[in-house]
């Protein structure tokens, strides 16, 4: 259903018809998505949507109940999770655990990795002493490592602070180019993320909307678009106040005259 | 020194660098309850060798086994309540060992020498079976000391980075229900877990690594062994409580000290 994407880009990972139901309560519904390389998919909707779990089932963490799942094989992945959260108990500098799945410990391969996102300050720091913002860029960095064919973030800009969730994205963006990686993205920060996103889902369960955004500055005439989407920063909204559950359905509502880039 | 002295010493040594190892991970991953549900069931094991005249050792091992693979289904169906229903069969297993040990005829049965412990009571062939254990838990530990560390860091990231978690969950279990076989001769079944427990967290504000911390965890269970059974020598003492007790000691003089590292 995401179809018109450049045939010159690779399919990464593909959902079809993907269900889900925990008991009664209906968790995803009839949810299909194809992940390119050298593009950004960025999932967006309200608190318990089903985001998160989208994105474990791409990774084959879940299973669904209902459609399939397909990576291409051999896909080599990298991973930010949502909740991440180290005992104290546990001595761990951040260099040890960007590298930690790695057969053999290279050193170098972890600081190029941590040079890259800009944690290399960081390196013999316990883990568990990072900020929100810092503890971000070094999941980050260990995703990296493995020079991943699809990035998986799962809310990279959560604890980060305003100033550093636009480098953060560029960040995420510009290695892009270097790597030609894919990415699939849960973010509230809509108004971020928008200009470097190929495409947006909007899932609510089941897929609202979608669209192919283009690049505000490759595109001016997106920018309308782009201005529409304003209220989008409800998204952040929920974010910065996710204990009010007065929100239904789908968080950007495009106008039916406006979907200029909406299929299906 | 006594024989009997140097057995005790013998296969403590074997139990604590076992359970150094292991300790660790029980603390990183916040599954002290494991250890407590696998000891406790282990008195259902010894009723079990008694009641049918077989090897007590076996039966401790298989109940424990089984107990340690019902642990591990349990954790990955998290409907289930794992805390409570692991709660639920550690206690179940420890009462019934408890009351089948009392209908046995024929058979005087010390308790408390299950409950707390016999180091001193422990024989060669205890001996040869304690240390054959340790090396396997010794050369597994090795082997799968990175995929566990990785994903007893973030289980999730462990396995899209390509670890088996389930599989290196199931051989940590079982490694720890072989440990609780063997330990169980020296602490008895209601401490085994803080010969777990004490020495790795006692360790922790010596460690700036994960390794550093099992390694110190060992040299703490030595330690605490040691001025256990000279305690218990000394004043005589039950050898069991009086080790866990130095191990204590030794974890309250380590929060003196400023954390290393973290």
């Amino acid at each position: 259903m995401l179809a018109g994407m450049s045939t010159t880009q690779t399919v990464l990972a593909k959902l079809s018809h993907i269900g889900l139901n925990f008991g009664e309560r209906v968790i995803l519904h009839d949810v299909s998505l194809e992940v390119y390389s050298e593009s950004v998919l960025t999932l967006i909707g309200p608190n318990g949507a089903g985001k998160s779990t989208v994105l474990k089932i791409l990774l084959g963490l879940q299973a669904p109940e209902r459609g399939t799942v397909w990576r291409m094989p051999g896909l080599r992945v990298g991973y930010v999770p949502q909740k991440f959260h180290l005992d104290r108990l546990l001595p761990l500098t951040v260099a040890r655990f960007i590298g930690l799945n790695l057969p053999r410990h290279n050193a170098a391969a972890v600081r190029d990795s941590a040079v890259e996102v800009g944690v290399e300050d960081l390196l013999p720091q316990a883990v568990q002493s990072l900020s929100g913002g810092e503890l971000q860029r070094v999941l980050l960095a260990r995703a990296l490592l493995n020079k991943p064919q699809l990035l998986v973030l799962d809310e990279p800009g959560q604890g980060v602070d305003v100033t550093g969730l636009s480098d953060l994205y560029q960040l995420i963006n510009r290695l892009k180019l270097v790597h030609g990686y894919g990415v699939l993205m849960v973010s509230h920060d809509l108004h971020l993320v928008m200009a470097a996103t190929d495409q947006v889902l909007c899932l609510n369960q089941h897929i609202c909307c979608s669209g192919q955004p283009e690049a505000v500055s490759r595109h001016p005439e997106y920018l309308r678009l782009f201005g529409d989407l304003r209220p989008a920063g409800l998204a952040v909204y929920t974010h910065h106040h996710d204990h009010q559950h007065d929100m239904h359905g789908c968080i950007v509502p495009l106008p039916a005259d406006k979907q200029e880039a909406k299929h299906g | 020194m006594d024989d009997f002295i140097i057995r005790a010493l013998l296969a403590g040594l074997a139990v604590v660098l076992m359970s150094g190892l292991l300790g660790v991970f029980l603390l990183w991953r916040r599954m002290a309850y494991f250890g407590d549900t696998l000891s406790h069931s282990a008195l259902l094991g010894v009723a079990l060798g008694l009641v049918t005249g077989m090897s007590l050792n076996l039966w401790v091992i298989a109940v424990c086994v089984v107990v340690a693979l019902l642990m591990l289904y349990v954790q990955h169906n998290p409907a289930l309540g794992s805390d409570t229903l692991l709660s639920i069969i550690g206690h179940s297993a420890l009462a019934l060992g408890t009351v089948a040990l009392t209908f046995l005829p024929n058979v005087r049965v010390d308790l408390m020498a299950y409950l707390f412990g016999d180091i001193l009571a422990v024989t060669h062939s205890d001996i040869v079976l304690t240390w054959s254990l340790a090396l396997v838990v010794v050369g597994v530990m090795v082997w799968i000391w990175r995929p566990l560390l990785s994903l007893s860091v973030h289980a999730e990231l462990a396995q899209v980075e390509g670890v088996k978690v389930w599989r290196i969950s199931a051989a940590y279990m079982l490694l720890i229900a072989l440990m609780v076989a063997v330990a169980m001769k020296v602490v008895g079944v209601l401490l085994l877990t803080a010969l777990l427990i004490i020495p790795a967290a006692t360790a922790r504000r010596l460690a700036r690594t994960p390794e550093q911390m099992a390694l110190f965890a060992v040299v703490v269970g030595v330690c605490a062994l040691l001025a256990g059974m000279g305690l218990s020598l000394q004043l005589d003492t039950p050898t069991g409580p009086s080790i866990v007790v130095s191990a204590s000691i030794l974890f309250l003089l380590m929060q003196l000290l400023p954390q290393r590292g973290a």
